[in-house]
């Protein structure tokens, strides 16, 4: 493509929005999910003849959750477009989520002509202020010509670094006028933003020798290790040294669960030996995970007999939550590559055995005495698919169920909203996913509760012939919150029971889509390898037990020494921590 | 020098709609009350400085300092020293004309580097350039004489030899 453009030619034949357009184009965009309204027609109208395709959703929020499931499942960026307003302010959700994950996405929005701004025009939303909060960076574009250096800003801005979503505020009247620039390609005017150099050899040493002499060390993984794909180099660090590896939520994939020296998610309702390797641990090095409340609980008894080792993309995360004796700013798959040059094998033996006591001693388990169990039916997804797939899920219990039984051997198999516990991302989020990878398996595992905050795209898996599988788990409430309240508040349920549930398996089919239905531990497996080999879209409604709750439990602010491996026979304390 | 707290912060800015909104959400979602907040132009016409005093604990401010450098129209931020810098305000107090104000200003008009600006309509206003501290003393003893209105500019700074502020 030619992206000097005479001025002549400028002026004739391209307005903003399809300067606009040829820039993704150029940048390799291949979708682009929206839901048109006027202030973007413009912007719609220049995506007629696209090479770009347009995915038109059922909501805004569905757009963005399917662009961040996109990103999270290829790298790539996810590019949304909305209308001003309303639809404008249906992305907030998806942008939040897309923030507190680093995933990269860019929104661009519709907005009324740049005289009419401030003034309460139809459709007006301040969305650039509402959104400055939640967005790695955002521009209002008050200058046609400024449009292509500003997409090649957003397009950098939103994937390098720590990845973050941006978004583009555009004038109607902005879009329409003619392009008179003279390139497609300008440079990018961006002197205050950095992205973190190769790591210094000073600095790999210092924490190479830390290691020396640890008995028992631990390597947490977490999502950073994912975007950075650092799992090679991960993988040569936790051979050479012979430490076990935990990840978080978001840390799914960044280091093969099913490897020997995997213990699996830490944290809140990680495994109980992973926990256990975290009270005592002599030595954890943190590969691109914040140290969330879910996997701290509190700081003042996090890993206190510990060395903190800390490598972060990002140098605001160092000194946030834990002080680390030593710590490097950079990409975690550049750092963890130099690291394996300076570390030397450890003897960690001991610890290794006896981390494989607390294993044999605490698993993670279930049994199906009192009637189908949720993870008996993610169980089986899992041993069905042979762990080959995408999967996306929602929030709640089903998603901790999803996370301890479907492990996860590859970064960018594992999509899930973790910092801002979006319920209603995970179908969406796998409608995305399954645009990026067509030819691979995607599940979203989904709870009844979230599943109808966003199952208005089904006409999007429908009109599309996507096949995305859709497990829901329906215990016909909302079932984290109904857990809490019986642990925390005497089982006073309150606002908890979903009461009014659609018939899902009709749902289904009112779209066009094939339903399955397990309510039986005997047809669980059949069913479920049905569905899983189905040709198509389908969506598999579960009816599990209504009480279940996900163990082990660390009461939120609380350390991994208050983990809670079974089901409590006294009255627990509420929990102080946040949510 | 410094009362305990209060934190002096420069920040390059590059000069575009917003800015000034980014970094303020910063402080006040970490709790950091403002006290003075000036931005001015700057060599380059592409950029323009803040200079900024606030309040808090100085972890939060190591987190409101990483995530201001953060933002992507912020070129650099950083607290100041004031052992490593020279600061500046300027003051402009209204008082009520009376012999005793004038005289109480002649008096201490080197010492505080104060002088009388306008003295029209029987009311004085007084202009002092100075450090913060050398203004809240003179404000403490104007006090007593009839004082109206005044206005802070808020402080400025700029940091001592090679050292870019």
């Amino acid at each position: 493509m030619t992206k000097k453009l005479s001025k002549t030619t400028s002026i004739l034949s391209i307005n903003g929005a399809q300067a606009l357009i040829k820039c993704l184009e150029s940048f390799g965009v291949e979708y682009i999910w929206g839901l048109s309204g006027g202030a973007a027609i413009p912007i719609f109208d220049a995506l007629v003849g696209s090479k770009i395709k347009l995915i038109l959703v059922r909501h805004e929020q569905g757009a963005t959750h399917m662009a961040d499931g996109y990103a999270r499942a290829t790298g790539k960026p996810g590019v949304v477009l909305v209308t001003s307003g309303p639809g404008a302010t249906n992305t907030v959700t998806g942008i939040l989520t897309a923030l507190m994950d680093s995933v990269p996405i860019i929104v661009l929005c519709g907005q009324t002509i740049s005289p009419m701004l401030g003034k309460d025009a139809f459709q007006e939303a301040d969305i650039s202020g509402i959104t400055m909060p939640i967005v790695k960076h955002s521009y209002l574009i008050k200058e046609t010509n400024a449009i292509p250096r500003i997409i090649k800003e957003a397009w950098h801005i939103c994937q390098t670094g720590r990845p973050g979503p941006v978004l583009l505020d555009l004038p109607k009247d902005i879009t329409s006028a003619p392009f008179t620039g003279i390139t497609l390609d300008p440079e990018m005017d961006i002197p205050g933003y950095k992205v973190p150099p190769q790591p210094h050899k000073a600095d790999v040493i210092k924490m190479a020798k830390m290691f020396k002499g640890s008995k028992k060390p631990l390597l947490l993984v977490g999502h950073g290790a994912v975007i950075a794909r650092a799992s090679e180099a991960i993988k040569k660090l936790a051979e050479k040294l012979n430490a076990p590896v935990t990840n978080t939520l978001l840390g799914k994939g960044a280091f093969p669960e099913t490897h020997p020296l995997s213990l699996g998610m830490l944290g809140m309702h990680g495994t109980a030996y992973s926990n256990k390797a975290l009270i005592n641990c002599d030595l954890i090095l943190s590969i691109g995970s914040r140290w969330d409340d879910r996997i701290n609980g509190n700081n003042n008894e996090f890993c206190v007999n510990a060395k903190k080792l800390h490598i972060d993309i990002d140098s605001a995360e160092i000194n946030k939550i834990v002080k680390p004796d030593a710590w490097i700013v950079g990409n975690a798959k550049d750092v963890v590559e130099k690291l394996v040059k300076y570390t030397q094998p450890l003897d960690t033996k001991e610890w290794l055995t006896e981390l494989a006591y607390y294993r044999k001693e605490f698993p993670l388990k279930y049994s199906n005495d009192k009637g189908l169990t949720a993870q008996y039916v993610i169980d089986c997804c899992y041993k069905v698919t042979g762990g080959k797939a995408v999967v996306a899920t929602d929030v709640g219990q089903h998603q901790m169920w999803a996370a301890q039984f479907f492990l996860t051997d590859h970064g960018n198999d594992w999509l899930s909203s973790g910092g801002a516990g979006t319920m209603g991302f995970g179908f969406p989020a796998a409608i995305g996913a399954q645009f990026g990878r067509p030819k691979e398996l995607v599940i979203a595992i989904v709870g009844d509760g979230g599943f109808q905050m966003t199952l208005s795209e089904l006409a999007t898996v429908f009109v599309n012939k996507l096949p995305v599988k859709v497990l829901i788990i329906d215990n016909k409430y909302l079932g984290m919150v109904r857990q809490w309240q019986e642990l925390f508040f005497e089982n006073r349920l309150s606002g908890v029971d979903l009461e009014g549930n659609p018939n899902f398996t009709k749902l289904a089919e009112s779209y066009g889509i094939k339903s399955f239905h397990i309510h039986q531990v005997g047809h669980c497996h059949d069913i479920m390898q049905e569905a899983m080999t189905y040709h198509g879209p389908c969506v598999i409604h579960a009816e599990v037990i209504k009480e279940g709750n996900v163990f082990p439990m660390v009461p939120a602010g609380k350390s991994a020494f208050h983990m809670i491996i079974e089901a409590p026979t006294e009255k627990l304390e509420k929990p102080s921590g946040s949510t | 020098m410094n009362k305990p707290n209060i934190h002096t912060i420069s920040v390059l800015v590059a000069n575009k709609p917003g800015v000034l909104v980014r970094i303020a959400l910063v402080f006040a979602r970490r709790g950091y009350n403002i006290d003075s907040l000036v931005v001015s132009p700057t060599v380059n016409p592409r950029f323009s400085r803040m200079t900024i005093t606030a309040k808090g604990d100085p972890e939060t401010l190591e987190q409101i300092i990483k995530n201001a450098a953060k933002l992507i129209d912020v070129i650099h931020c950083g607290e100041h020293d004031l052992t490593h810098s020279i600061e500046k305000e300027l003051a402009l107090f209204k008082i009520k004309a009376s012999y005793a104000a004038k005289a109480f200003i002649n008096k201490h008009s080197r010492k505080f580097h104060v002088k009388i600006n306008d003295a029209s309509q029987s009311y004085l206003i007084i202009e002092q350039t100075g450090t913060t501290a050398e203004l809240d003393e003179f404000e403490g003893l104007i006090k007593k004489y009839d004082l109206v209105e005044m206005v802070r500019t808020g402080k400025v700074l700029m940091a001592k030899g090679k050292e870019s502020t």
